[in-house]
This record gives C-alpha cells, sequence and structure tokens, in this order.
C-alpha cells in the first residue's frame, strides 16, 4: 500500500486536481454552488477573484478587442501564479485533455508502441508556430482563432455546459496521440501548452536529478511526456530548467534510486534545496 | 565506382529544405485555419442575450466562459457546442424553446468579465438596469401564415408581449371577405421591440408565424437620401448625408436605326 502510495503519488494528486477542479464547476453551473463559476477560458473564485485564460486574452488583444479590466486581472493573477510557483502545471494538474492522451500515452507504452517507432517524425516546436499563426489569424479575422477550434475548450465547455460533437475531439486527439505521434497533441502542437511553456520556466519549484544516485534505467525518460527536458538524466546534477517539463512529476515517482525529486530555488545562491 | 559523384548534401540546403518545409506547412495550417475561422464567422442568424455588443466585435471580445448561461435563471442561455453550426462557445438562445424572460435585474449581464455584454447599454439615464433598453433582434411577422391576417382571432402575440401594446399593437382592419368581421393584425414596432422572443414562443401556429431575427438582418435601412420632410427630427439626418454626383459619359457611337434598317443594324 506504502509502494503503490509512493510510486503513484503525483498522479493520484493530480487526477484529483483535474477531476475537482471540472465538478467544482459543473456544481456551479447545476446546482449554483458558486465556489468555482465559468469555465478554464474565465472563471470567477467564490464569486470575488477573477481568473481567465491569458493566451485567449492576447488572442482576443490581437482580434482587436477592448480589454476589460476584470478579464486583464483575471489573466494577470493566472500568469504570476504560472510564473512563480505551477511553471507548466496547467497541462498536467489541470487541463483534462490531459487524463486523455495520458491513456493514449499509457496505451502506447503497453502495447509496445514506442519501441517499433522509435524515431519521432515531428518537432516538438510546431506548438510555437501554432501560437504565431493562431495570434495572424486572429489579427487578420477579428476573433480569437485558436479558441474556435481549440479541442481543450471543446472538453472542459463539453463537460460543463455539454458535450455536443465534442466527443469527437476527445476521439480525434485519443487515436492522433495513439497510432500517429506520440505526445502529439499536448507535446508537439498545443499552443496553449507551448504558451505555459514560455512563461513557465521561470517558477521556483523544479524537477532536480541527482546524477550520483543514477542507475541509468531510463523509466523516467520513458514515463516523461517530454523527455527531452530530461536530457540531464545520467549525467549531471541539474535542476530540470526547460518550461517544457508540465511539473506533473511523473519521473520522480518511477525513480526507485532516488534520483529526481521536486526542489525549491533558492533565491540567494540561485540553487536549489530539495524537497520530498 | 561512381560514389564520388553524390554530393554530399550540405548543411545549407538541408537548411533551405526545412525552412521551406515550415514555411509550406504553416501556409497549410494557417490557411485551413482562417478558411474554417471565415465559415463559423459568417453565421449572421444568431440571437445573443441581452446586451451583446454588435456581432463582430462582440465575436472578438467574449471570452465564451458561460457565465451568462449560468447566470440565466430560465436556461434560456446555451453555449454553442461542436455540431451547433454557431461560433463555438459564444452564448445564444433559441426563442421557440424558450425566450428571454427579460429579468429586471439582467443577471446575465453584470457577470460577463470582458463586458462583451455591455452593462451600460441596459441602462437608463440614471445608471439603473432597464431590460427595456435590450436590444437583442426584432420580431418579424409572415402575415401569409400568420392566422390573425387570414381574419381567426389571435391575439397570443400581442398578450405574450412584455411592453403590451407598446412592441406589438393590434390593427383593425374591415374583413372584406365576410364584410360584417374584423381583421385583429398584429404589427410590430421594430424601435420599441427587444427581441426577446415570448411572442415567438407564444405563437400557435405550428411553426412561429411571429419570429425573432437579428437586426441587422430583418431590418433595411433607408440611407440618408429619403427623409420623412413632415417629420423635423428626421430633416435632421439631412445633415449627414453627402452629396455624391455621378456622371456617365455620353457614347460616341452613332445610334442604331434598327426600325427602319430591317433590325440589320443589330447584327453588325
Amino acid at each position: 500500500m506504502m509502494n503503490i502510495y509512493k510510486k503513484y503519488r503525483f498522479l493520484i494528486a493530480r487526477r484529483v486536481t483535474q477531476i475537482s477542479i471540472m465538478v467544482l464547476y459543473v456544481i456551479a453551473n447545476i446546482y449554483g454552488i458558486n465556489i468555482l463559476t465559468g469555465n478554464l477560458s474565465s472563471s470567477l473564485v467564490l464569486n470575488t477573484i477573477p481568473l481567465s485564460d491569458p493566451y485567449a486574452v492576447i488572442q482576443m488583444f490581437f482580434a482587436g478587442a477592448l480589454l476589460s479590466f476584470n478579464v486583464l486581472l483575471g489573466a494577470f493573477f493566472i500568469v504570476i501564479f504560472y510564473m512563480l510557483i505551477g511553471g507548466r502545471a496547467f497541462c498536467s494538474w489541470v487541463c483534462p485533455v490531459n487524463i486523455i492522451t495520458d491513456l493514449a500515452n499509457y496505451l502506447r507504452r503497453k502495447f509496445g508502441f514506442n519501441q517499433i517507432q522509435k524515431k519521432q517524425p515531428a518537432s516538438r516546436n510546431i506548438r510555437y508556430w501554432v501560437i504565431a499563426i493562431s495570434l495572424v489569424i486572429s489579427f487578420f479575422m477579428g476573433i480569437a482563432a485558436f479558441e474556435l477550434i481549440s479541442p481543450i475548450s471543446m472538453v472542459h465547455r463539453g463537460i460543463i455546459f455539454g458535450m455536443g460533437f465534442g466527443w469527437a475531439a476527445i476521439l480525434v486527439i485519443f487515436l492522433f496521440d495513439l497510432f500517429v505521434l506520440k505526445n502529439g497533441w499536448c507535446g508537439h502542437i498545443c499552443p496553449l501548452g507551448g504558451f505555459y511553456s514560455l512563461i513557465g520556466r521561470f517558477n521556483f519549484i523544479k524537477v532536480h536529478h541527482n546524477a550520483p544516485n543514477c542507475t541509468a534505467c531510463m523509466k523516467c525518460k520513458e514515463v516523461c511526456p517530454e523527455n527531452q527536458v530530461l536530457h540531464m538524466v545520467t549525467k549531471t546534477s541539474i535542476p530540470v530548467l526547460s518550461g517544457e517539463c508540465t511539473n506533473c512529476g511523473r519521473c520522480v515517482e518511477v525513480c526507485d534510486d532516488d534520483a529526481l525529486n521536486f526542489s525549491i530555488k533558492n533565491l540567494k545562491k540561485g540553487e536549489y534545496n530539495e524537497v520530498n | 565506382m561512381e560514389t564520388g559523384k553524390k554530393q554530399p548534401i550540405s548543411d545549407r540546403r538541408r537548411f533551405f529544405l526545412t525552412v521551406a518545409r515550415a514555411t509550406g506547412l504553416a501556409i497549410l495550417g494557417g490557411l485551413t485555419w482562417s478558411a474554417f475561422v471565415d465559415e463559423i464567422k459568417a453565421t449572421s442568424l444568431i440571437l445573443r442575450p441581452p446586451g451583446a455588443l454588435k456581432e463582430d466585435d462582440f465575436l472578438a471580445t467574449c471570452i465564451k466562459c458561460g457565465m451568462c448561461v449560468e447566470a440565466c435563471p430560465f436556461d434560456t442561455l446555451k453555449l454553442a457546442k461542436p455540431g451547433d453550426n454557431k461560433p463555438l462557445g459564444t452564448p445564444y438562445f433559441i426563442p421557440r424553446d424558450i425566450p428571454c424572460y427579460m429579468c429586471t435585474d439582467i443577471p446575465c449581464v453584470p457577470v460577463c468579465p470582458t463586458n462583451a455584454l455591455d452593462i451600460k447599454s441596459v441602462q437608463n439615464d440614471k445608471k439603473e438596469l432597464d431590460i427595456n433598453k435590450a436590444d437583442m433582434g426584432v420580431a418579424v411577422i409572415d402575415d401569409n401564415s400568420c392566422i390573425a391576417f387570414w381574419g381567426i382571432q389571435c391575439d397570443a402575440c400581442y398578450r405574450a408581449c412584455p411592453l403590451l401594446g407598446k412592441a406589438i399593437t393590434v390593427e383593425y382592419t374591415k374583413n372584406e371577405r365576410t364584410g360584417k368581421h374584423a381583421f385583429l393584425k398584429p404589427v410590430v414596432h421594430a424601435d420599441v421591440c427587444t427581441g426577446c422572443g415570448l411572442c415567438e414562443q407564444a405563437c400557435v401556429t405550428s411553426k412561429a408565424a411571429i419570429f425573432v431575427l437579428p437586426r441587422e438582418v430583418a431590418l433595411g435601412k433607408a440611407g440618408d437620401y429619403y427623409i420623412k420632410g413632415w417629420d423635423v427630427s428626421d430633416e435632421k439626418r439631412l445633415e449627414n448625408a453627402t452629396s455624391q454626383i455621378t456622371k456617365t459619359e455620353i457614347s460616341k457611337d452613332s445610334a442604331i436605326d434598327s426600325l427602319n434598317s430591317n433590325m440589320e443594324d443589330l447584327y453588325k
């Protein structure tokens, strides 16, 4: 039992967070229990604190919208939180699509697809291109371009307000990640993930690698959805500095040798203190 | 052996190919994406919540959070789902199913975080909320299917209207067919109608003979050149009118004398 806790503590905590956030939105819509109203695009905590998706707000800015104080303040809160504390944690701790792509990735590992198709044919920088294109289209079309096609919005809005054909978006992402490209949606294309990668590199909580403990079993690299960020594994004792790390903690859990742990950046020394 | 002929692919060529592939993909993706956005934006037959900005501004400003939908006590407002063929995630309502009941406290408007639902547009001069200023659309009557226009007595829409006697009035005219009955025809006054759709929901015909359309769709526009000369306030519109001189050049060709030439001129 202790072992299960140790091997899955972050995974369980993430699923609990992801599901509770959705449950809070749903009970606000259905029963009017207003702890968290709205959806992941924009919400209100306890009827007072506004929160807004900063990437959506940037697109709206490019689309020529007159941005209200509330929505700017909400976006500011979110940016500050992820910039200082969360990193790219939105992707692995909040986003409901993560559950779908994690399932696809789990099945890939179980069926051994990753052994058959070792080399991934697409660049992980596509997402930054998608951000650029979304802003150009938003500017010319006068509408937040990604918000209109975003499968993330389709899923969370679907859960809260009714799915419609939103299940098709879920299926497309699932099949794409399962058969076409490993970590295809979250790790290559999703511009929201790209956006949080850009602001997430500054945060204080990082995974830290302790190279002397490492036995080079490579379990961490196999389970990591962004395994390019673990380039230091077996080599040097440094923290994972890339913003593309989603702080999901899977690498920490699967490591049998205590070579990976979350750590907090020490401002004075610029070093990292380990926490467990 | 001819392997010496095979030039090693230089880094420069590789680089150019990579750039070209990225550009190609970006253009392919970008144009497909914009085409989709353009298509979905073109749906103009959609009724928005009270206080909504003009459709173009509304689409740019709405963050699709659904808080207006949650605030609506009558479940009038819906968020566009995939498959609804409406701009995804934006709020709308279908009056025949559930009309807007014109709550006096307008719960859907103040909750909007982006001001896509503009509270100022539903406030009166004293800064009080006034739902009668809402402008969701305008009711239109199809007088072919409206049974009141046939001479059958029905005033369902007139009675349902929350602005009773103002947005819809009943016009009495003589029924010449019977010679002894009256038509009681409903007339919509577009300047008062808020587009709430209570009339559409109340309409007794199997498909509503009175229905709400967005104002830009339902109404025409006289322009600056036609003025009600008997109305002083209307004459003011003349100030906006710009003069426009059109000049057609006189044709230098000689006239065709087709009648006297046995139409031969025409075949030249």
